[in-house]
């Protein structure tokens, strides 16, 4: 399958072309035309692997010059980033990418004989990956050119380096290929160190200090990470002598103790990439750089890959304190991270805090590790992707043109920036109303946790269900609200309107495909890694579940057409009298006219970020030492 | 069944009275004159009120306000004016700010007199809007039927 | 089987709000009399909502009508759900969305009062949804089943093994029939405070939708309520009315009893009682 390598390689061919090319119109045409290519590349790949039966598929057994080159991108992406550090004086950081990269090196060069093993490894779950990277990744690529363009234009003080940004987006993307079609996990490791200094690449863009700040602190909780990956590779190469990903999560299942001590590391380390409790902060910092680099970070790229590997790991947690740990850090992250975005107004800091609450989710779901929470947590993935680069895309375009991104401002929305404001809605309505995907996936992740009996779990789901909605409902009631505002003037770019409908277009096809994805896609994918299926919610339900929904998209429609064309006398909202007449301002005590400000409810005090992050990082941290001590004790 | 006179919702606003009619109009509601086995409702928002009960003079600040609140109320209403003061101004008719009884800006149904109104009084007024409540809505239904019968007759030919 | 399942959900669109309404009628009977009054007769809901249908179609913002619209038949829908003996999650899940779109509905004319009724009635929904939620998973751990029928007909009721869910759930009963202490949002005639709450903004048609909603939401808890004591024997359907007619009365009790709480103490309040009494009986329901 030559598709293969090409998907990995061809976006690095194009992020050095990036680089180098320093005409705007010339490279953004070369982004379109390559945007297309992997589109169409990642199509190939399906249908190739259809076209073979589906299944999994394993390929490329002997690749000893790969193996080399490997190495060698391995200890560059070490120099480079020693050299970012030491030239920014935070040399420290440096020794947690020098450490692990060396142990990798002293394993290849005089470590032990490992048995041969294929290094691409194809299934459904990794063409999942490919698909959201490549679709979604993509995307966002071309949103970026319009964005960008409007973004310098009106960020004078900040440098363009446009070229840069693009070059590194292109380097995600085909990092991303590679890490979810990588079987060996010394390859894993150099595509997760590669995103790793990609997203703090991208957060450093400004050359702002507080992006300085925001970038290094990714940087190092991210290699953090990578050193406990480096870690569970030498242990399991010594222990086994094969760094295969799915031979461990194998030997795991057959109850070896050491390839339980690697599981853990990784989960460990996904934990960090998944930017849950402890490790939150950065992908929060992350909202510094300009949007589309969130929606990359946020959706498609970074954070995707710890949960994709967290999957993976799944059936290796089945009811260990391994499994434990992750379940109860992902569920705790999905309350508190709710909790607090009920404090934020800002749209971008809810977005990324509701993406952390999400993730821990997910997260939770692979914990649990049962076949039905692993459908959950599959489902989750697939619609957060979607809503969530929508979301971020969104927001952007309406921060363009309202010059604000708070939501406060955001009143009266759906009459000032019509469109924008109904594809937010959409996104909005499918992070957490009834029929949509999302809140699916949580009524599969409650009954499998009330079926695996693990109470702290279900607290966490049904309590943050209600935060959840709590902090989304609140906003889309500010888009929908009444305002006497002027009609804002919609700049959105072409491209980046493209980019917005495809996903709305995809998003409530997905909601309406629902039970054939189920039973054609993601069934056979819990099948894969768990050997073992049996259905949580039973296909009835889920046909039902798709009238509903398109009875929910019925409803308000025909009784908005029924209810247009009513005779109905337009009164003035009450204000005991004294509303002038607009139903934006009253008369006050002096008669002079006062404007009307009506806010939401926000609960700074007691939901602030500043309030809480300490405690639930304290919690969650002494929770992480105990169980990973329990796990490696548990081993002698 | 369809007597809309059984629930006669009513709107209380104080112009500039003394109080003491507004004392006499939450006594309607207590329990010794229970005003609600009339199907009276205190409603306090124009939007969902039938009966618009005025107690106290208009002077020249809430003018406006009533005004509004009377055309905040659905079709048909009726206006109570309670108290001598909201009929004709009472003893602060002659004061600089006093604009006079409450049908200086809107039109005013019945009239309930005293200083202060009686609650007994005030229900009997009460009752009595209602009865003109239950009118107006005949006239209201009749009107709206017209209304229909013309648009279907344009939209016929 | 198959006729009496259609049957079900007929019975509940047509008979729901004339039940509701009685109830409300006689809810309001039974406060005056605490109160030592007469009180409105017992058929008053219906007549006002008459009333409410006659009168002059208004409204502050066009959107709200076919908002609350969307509102009424979701919940009816909901209902339907329910008593075809379909999944609770489901139904709550149903619900939830519901009350998004009455949510919508109130905040859509941006007016003061309804706003800060709105952000109230978000508070309410936040204090309520684990107790609504864990309450179907205790009757899916008592029972073994998600599926309102099958709970129904179990050779025992679920009250035995869920208690402490029960008690829970009369918590959210109370928010939910917006009953003092805990009727921030609405501030019914009675106790005026924003107002008349979330009802501000509607008069005449839309308030009259919003009171059949009401009813049909009440009569939908309450059957809910019903589920914990219904089993396979019939008689258990009298137990059944007799408890819950007694929890509405202790409803109406509350309400005239109680002064209303702030939204903090409110979700302190539920949250606790939730955590209490749900996390009791959800730790010995899965232990044993």
């Amino acid at each position: 399958m030559a598709v293969i390598p090409f998907l990995i390689l061809f976006p690095l061919v194009i992020s050095v072309v990036m680089f180098s090319v320093r005409v705007n119109r010339i490279r953004n045409a070369i982004a379109y035309a390559s945007c297309a290519v992997i589109m169409a590349a990642t199509v190939a790949l399906v249908v190739l692997w259809a076209q073979r039966g589906g299944g999994v598929q394993q390929y490329y057994v002997n690749t000893e010059a790969v193996n080399r080159v490997i190495l060698l991108a391995e200890v560059v992406l070490m120099v480079f980033v020693t050299i970012c550090c030491v030239r920014k004086r935070r040399w420290y950081i440096s020794l947690l990418s020098i450490v692990p990269t060396l142990a990798i090196v002293w394993l290849e060069t005089a470590g032990p004989a490992r048995a041969p093993l294929a290094h691409i490894y194809l299934d459904n779950l990794a063409v999942l990956m490919c698909l959201i990277v490549g679709f979604i990744g993509c995307l966002i690529i071309v949103y970026a050119v319009g964005y960008m363009h409007g973004y310098q234009h009106y960020h004078r003080d900040i440098p363009d380096r446009r070229y840069y940004f693009f070059f590194v987006l292109f380097l995600f993307i085909g990092a991303m290929f590679g890490f979810v079609l990588s079987a060996d996990l010394l390859w894993i490791d150099l595509f997760w160190e590669t995103t790793s200094v990609c997203s703090f690449l991208l957060i450093g863009y400004t050359t702002l200090p507080e992006a300085e700040t925001n970038s290094f602190r990714a940087l190092w909780m991210n290699l953090l990470g990578g050193c406990a990956l480096a870690a569970a590779i030498v242990l399991d190469a010594l222990h086994t002598s094969t760094t295969d990903l799915h031979l461990l999560v194998n030997d795991c299942r057959a109850g070896n103790t050491v390839s339980l001590i690697c599981v853990a590391l990784i989960a460990f380390a996904a934990l960090t990439k998944a930017a849950q409790l402890p490790f939150s902060n950065w992908l929060l910092g992350a909202m510094v750089a300009p949007t589309p680099s969130s929606a990359l970070l946020h959706s498609a790229t970074m954070v995707k890959a710890g949960i994709y590997i967290l999957f993976r790991l799944s059936p290796a947690m089945t009811g260990n304190y391994c499994g434990m740990m992750i379940s109860f850090v992902g569920g705790f992250t999905f309350l508190a991270a709710s909790i607090m975005a009920i404090a934020q107004d800002d749209a971008k800091k809810v977005l990324a805090m509701s993406t952390i609450s999400n993730l821990g989710l997910m997260v939770a779901c692979a914990g649990v590790g049962r076949p039905e929470t692993l459908w959950a947590g599959v489902f989750l993935l697939i619609f957060h992707a979607i809503s969530k680069s929508l979301l971020f895309q969104d927001v952007g375009a309406t921060e363009n043109s309202l010059h604000s991104r708070d939501i406060e401002e955001m009143q009266g929305l759906l009459y000032r920036l019509p469109k924008l404001a109904i594809i937010m809605f959409i996104g909005i309505c499918g992070m957490f109303l009834a029929p949509f995907g999302m809140l699916i996936s949580k009524w599969a992740a409650l009954r499998a946790a009330v079926d695996e009996r693990n109470i702290i779990l279900t607290f966490f789901i049904c309590f943050g269900s209600g935060t959840t909605s709590f902090y989304w409902t609140k906003w889309l009631g500010k888009i929908i609200t009444r305002s006497s505002k002027p009609k804002v003037k919609d700049i959105t770019k072409k491209n980046e309107m493209l980019s917005l409908w495809i996903h709305t277009i995809l998003m409530i096809g997905i909601c309406a495909l629902f039970p054939f994805l189920s039973g054609l896609f993601v069934d056979p994918l819990v099948t894969q890694i768990f050997g073992s299926y049996t259905q949580v919610i039973p296909n009835r339900i889920l046909v039902l579940l798709v009238v509903l929904i398109l009875f929910f998209f019925a409803v308000p429609v025909v009784s908005y057409l029924r209810s247009r064309n009513m005779a109905m006398n337009r009164k003035l909202s009450y204000m005991s009298g004294i509303n002038t007449g607009n139903n934006d301002a009253f008369t006050g005590s002096c008669g002079q006219e006062q404007p009307l400000v009506v806010s939401n409810l926000y609960f700074k005090k007691v939901f602030a970020r500043k309030v809480l992050m300490l405690p639930c990082e304290v919690i969650s941290t002494a929770v992480i030492i105990v169980m990973l001590t329990m796990t490696i004790g548990g081993a002698f | 069944m369809a007597n809309v006179k059984r629930s006669p919702w009513i709107l209380h606003y104080d112009g500039s009275s003394c109080n003491g009619c507004d004392i006499e109009v939450l006594a309607c509601m207590t329990p010794v004159y229970d005003a609600e086995r009339l199907g009276v409702e205190n409603t306090g928002d124009p939007m969902q009120a039938d009966i618009l009960l005025i107690t106290g003079g208009i002077n020249a600040q809430n003018a406006p306000v009533v005004k509004q609140l009377y055309d905040q109320m659905p079709r048909p209403k009726v206006v109570v004016a309670v108290g001598i003061c909201a009929c004709t101004g009472g003893v602060f008719k002659d004061c600089y700010n006093i604009l006079g009884g409450a049908d200086k800006v809107i039109p005013v149904d019945i009239y309930v007199p005293g200083c202060a109104a009686r609650p007994e009084s005030i229900i009997d007024g009460i009752v009595q809007a209602r009865d003109l409540f239950q009118k107006r809505s005949e006239e209201h239904d009749a009107l709206i039927r017209k209304q229909k019968m013309e648009k279907n007759a344009k939209e016929n030919g | 089987m198959e006729v009496s399942r259609i049957i079900m959900p007929i019975l509940y669109v047509v008979l729901a709000p004339l039940l509701g309404a009685l109830l409300t009628g006689c809810d309001r009977k039974i406060s005056a009399r605490m109160q030592r009054r007469v009180g409105p007769p017992i058929l008053q809901p219906i007549y006002d909502v008459i009333k409410l249908f006659k009168k002059q179609v208004i409204g502050v913002d066009r959107a709200q009508g076919f908002l609350l619209f969307t509102n009424l038949i979701l919940t009816v829908l909901t209902g339907c759900l329910f008593c075809l003996g379909m999944d609770l999650l489901m139904v709550f899940f149903i619900l939830a969305t519901s009350s998004s779109f009455l949510y919508l509905a109130v905040c859509v004319t941006g007016s003061p009062m309804s706003s800060m009724a709105a952000q109230r009635e978000l508070v309410q929904e936040m204090a309520v949804e684990p107790a609504t939620i864990l309450a179907a998973l205790g009757f899916y751990l008592a029972t073994g089943s998600f599926g309102t029928l099958r709970i129904a007909s179990q050779p025992v009721s679920a009250i035995i093994k869920t208690p402490g869910f029960f008690i829970a759930f009369c918590f959210v009963l109370t928010v939910r029939m917006r009953k003092s202490p805990f009727d921030t949002a609405q501030s019914e005639h009675a106790h005026q405070e924003l107002v008349q709450g979330i009802t501000t903004e509607m008069g005449a048609r839309n308030l009259a939708m919003f009171q059949i909603t009401e009813w049909y939401e009440t009569i939908l808890m309450l059957g809910v309520a019903a589920l914990y004591f219904l089993n396979s024997n019939p008689w258990s359907i009298l137990l059944a009315v007799v408890v819950i007619l007694a929890l509405y009365f202790v409803e109406i009790l509350l309400d005239n009893t109680c002064a209303r709480l702030k939204w903090k103490d409110l979700l302190i309040d539920l949250w606790a009682v939730t955590l209490l009494c749900d996390g009791i009986n959800l730790i010995i329901l899965m232990m044993i």
